[in-house]
């Protein structure tokens, strides 16, 4: 007897030819929150995702929050920096600038911390949609 | 130069910003963008008063 999962047609979607614009707008998206969206010349989601991205991890870094290096000790402490690896530009800019030290002595830093985390994965969202879009999956 | 929020002022700017990623990011039309995003702004927020209230009411 036939088994019925076998029997079942999959359904295969065709690769997607890579096109010069399907790396680009990831990287660039990557680089600076909406660019990607820009490039691809949507001007108002662009604008909308580098002020909202942009604005949470500046207002992070004002809160003083805490920026987390690459590291490969407690599992938090590498998955606070994946998140903030996500900002991109933004991440690397501040770095170099040494920034974000974070200040115990406050409450309020704690959350200044996730909002530049929360900014990082947001930003990972952003990339994944302009892919989508480069690739005209979505409009 | 720092910014003091206070909680709620933090988890209302916190809100505003990732609703307007997700209706952005998850939504096709901008019909369908705006509402989602409005959609989430009202369950962050909803959630964070509801979170509240309960745990007022677990405190007393």
């Amino acid at each position: 007897m036939a088994n019925s999962t076998t029997a079942k047609a999959k359904t295969v979607e065709p690769a997607q030819p890579a096109t010069m614009m399907s790396v680009l707008a990831p990287a660039v998206g990557w680089l600076i929150p909406g660019a990607g969206h820009l490039i691809q010349k949507r001007w108002i989601r662009g604008l909308l995702l580098l002020l909202s991205i942009g604005a949470l991890f500046v207002l992070g870094l004002l809160m003083q929050g805490h920026i987390y290096k690459a590291n490969g000790g407690d599992i938090l402490d590498i998955l606070g920096f994946i998140g903030d690896l996500g900002a991109g530009g933004m991440y690397i800019t501040t770095l170099a600038m040494n920034g974000g030290q974070g200040a115990i002595a406050f409450a309020i830093a704690d959350y200044g911390t996730k909002f530049m985390i929360v900014a990082g994965l947001l930003n990972f969202i952003a990339v994944a949609d302009a892919y989508h879009i480069a690739i005209g999956k979505k409009q | 130069m720092t910014v003091q929020l206070t909680h709620f002022s933090a988890a209302f700017v916190f809100a505003l910003f990732a609703s307007v990623v997700f209706g952005i990011t998850h939504r096709d039309t901008t019909r369908d963008m705006v509402r989602y995003g409005l959609y989430c702004f009202v369950m962050f927020l909803g959630g964070l008063l509801l979170a509240g209230w309960a745990m007022w009411l677990i405190r007393r």
